[in-house]
């Protein structure tokens, strides 16, 4: 077991929303190469804990496989870390060497209120889904897509689409806080199929309008969302988000 | 009309509006820089090109004012695009980097809005120093009695304050022209994963050749010293 070394943390405190906050020095000496980034956080906690000085470190997750994107953190100024197309819970300490420092934060933008410590408010995305992220009518059950001919590479792109896990890493690591990429990405999984496609100009003008209301930024064209996303969604999304808005607008029918 | 309006005022809207804007200010400016370039030309060449465009009357009252209305609507929603950005952040990063990869986080992108403002209040300088001065006239060969720009383009340039001042607020549009040219491409929706890189790296490039060919003109006459200068003819 040599393979055990310690880990130098800041990590954000704060004991609830619109409290101030501030960032807290721990060591950790025990950490394995092996653990996932969230195991050692449960061996930090469980040293908190057993020091019994202060609460344990509140922090999201939930599957810890990698699909349901609630292990949002931001490491060392990075939206789930230094690995491309990886979700936090994905992260392993065989990325780090003994002595690392590493800063964690919350995702932050004024659209996610922290709640605690690293735990923020996503449900401006619950929001953002409900204003048109759906299809309105019963499609049937799974075996009537089958009735309905989709060409493969419709298919294809519609699934990349729809795997985003709506962590907000998008928002966290854009300079501006867009919500460009997530609100894309739904959009153009949803865009692109017969089922979704009636809906469509209704459906862009509504999510557009909604991510506005929850004070998201706008685009700069940045593209550092398609980098931190852990599905690697690309802005092409982004752009095709705008070319049905403006077409929708154009159209100026009821929308 | 009027949800055509609307839709101008959302989040999609505004940058439709900066890309259509920056890219009027693109064409603008290369325009621009090709009549520049006649100052290297025969004796009156850049003198006829500006008269050319003076003769142009009413049409050019125009589409003078059309740059002016790009102009204003760019920087206004540049401006404000900066503003919301810092409402959507209230609280910053202790700690943040780019993760590199597909990400065009630069320093040109994030300079935007410096390096508009710089454009905006050179502009506002720009025109005083040009278009609103009275540099005298000169009889052109072909007929015709044109404001003498040459003579003061010369004269102005030897300064070196204007030289210099030029040159760095040409690197600068440089700059936001690095971002700006991909960046419009994706407002205007045209991205696509195939030609995302080609389009990134035209933008480069063409940011180069505006800011190597704007800043050649007043770093030349300083340094040729005016009319002494190889490239430059005078009476
Ligand atoms: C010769 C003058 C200028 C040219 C050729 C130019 C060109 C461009 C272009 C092509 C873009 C990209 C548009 C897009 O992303 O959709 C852009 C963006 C921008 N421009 Fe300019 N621009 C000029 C002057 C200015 C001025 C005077 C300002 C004043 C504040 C300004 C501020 C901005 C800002 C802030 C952006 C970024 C917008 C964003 O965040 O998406 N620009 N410019
Ligand atoms: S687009 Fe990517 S980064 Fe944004 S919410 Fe979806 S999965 Fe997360
Ligand atoms: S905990 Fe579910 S994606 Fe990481």
């Amino acid at each position: 077991m040599a393979d055990t070394f310690t880990i130098h943390l800041k990590i954000w405190r704060q004991d609830g929303p619109d409290k101030p906050g501030k960032l807290v020095d721990y060591t950790l000496d025990n950490v394995n190469e092996h653990m996932s980034f969230l195991e050692m956080l449960d061996v930090l906690n469980e040293q908190i804990v057993a020091e019994g000085r202060e609460e344990p470190v509140e922090f999201d997750y939930d599957c810890r496989e990698g699909i349901c994107g609630s292990c949002n953190l931001m490491i060392n100024g990075r939206a789930h870390g230094p690995k491309a197309m990886t979700c936090t819970c994905q992260l392993h300490m065989r990325n780090y060497s003994d002595g690392d420092t590493i800063v964690i934060e919350p995702f932050r933008a004024k659209g996610f209120p922290v709640i605690k410590d690293l735990i923020v408010d996503r449900s401006a995305f619950d929001r953002i889904i409900e204003a048109g992220g759906y299809v309105s009518v019963k499609t049937g059950s799974a075996p009537d897509a089958n009735s309905i001919p989709v060409d493969k590479s419709v298919a294809d792109t519609a699934f990349d689409y729809a795997t985003c896990i709506g962590c907000g890493a998008c928002v966290a690591a854009c300079p501006n806080s867009s919500a460009s990429l997530f609100t894309g990405a739904k959009l153009a999984h949803l865009n692109r199929l017969p089922q979704g496609e009636p809906e469509r100009k209704r459906r862009t003008v509504a999510m557009v309008e909604q991510m506005d209301k929850e004070g998201f930024g706008d685009c700069s064209n940045y593209a550092e969302c398609e980098a931190v996303c852990p599905k690697g969604i690309s802005i092409s999304a982004i752009a095709e988000m705008r070319r049905n808005y403006v077409k929708a607008a154009l159209a100026g029918d009821e929308v | 009309m009027a949800s055509f309006l609307q839709a101008l005022k959302s989040q999609v809207g505004r940058k439709i509006l900066t890309g259509v804007t920056g890219v009027g200010l693109i064409i603008f400016i290369i325009f621009h820089l090709a009549t520049n370039l006649q100052v290297f030309g025969d004796v009156h060449a850049f003198n006829e090109a500006a008269y050319a465009l003076e003769s142009m009357g009413w049409l050019l009252y125009i589409l003078e004012a059309g740059l002016a209305v790009a102009f204003l609507l760019h920087a206004y929603v540049g401006i404000s695009i900066w503003w919301r950005r810092r409402k959507a952040r209230p609280r910053g990063y202790e700690k943040y980097q780019s993760k590199g990869g597909p990400s065009h986080v630069t320093w040109a992108s994030k300079s935007m809005i410096f390096t508009g403002i710089v454009l905006l209040v050179f502009l506002i300088i720009h025109l005083d120093t040009f278009k609103f001065a009275d540099p005298g006239t000169v009889i052109l060969p072909g007929g015709g009695e044109a404001r003498d720009l040459k003579a003061l383009m010369l004269a102005t340039f030897q300064q070196p304050i204007y030289a210099f001042g030029y040159t760095a607020v040409m690197i600068l549009l440089g700059f936001h022209l690095g971002h700006g040219f991909w960046s419009a491409f994706t407002s205007l929706t045209m991205k696509h994963n195939r030609y995302s890189a080609l389009i990134y790296a035209a933008g480069i490039v063409f940011a180069l050749l505006m800011a190597v060919g704007f800043l050649f003109i007043p770093l030349y006459i300083y340094f040729g010293g005016g009319c002494e200068a190889a490239l430059i003819q005078c009476q």
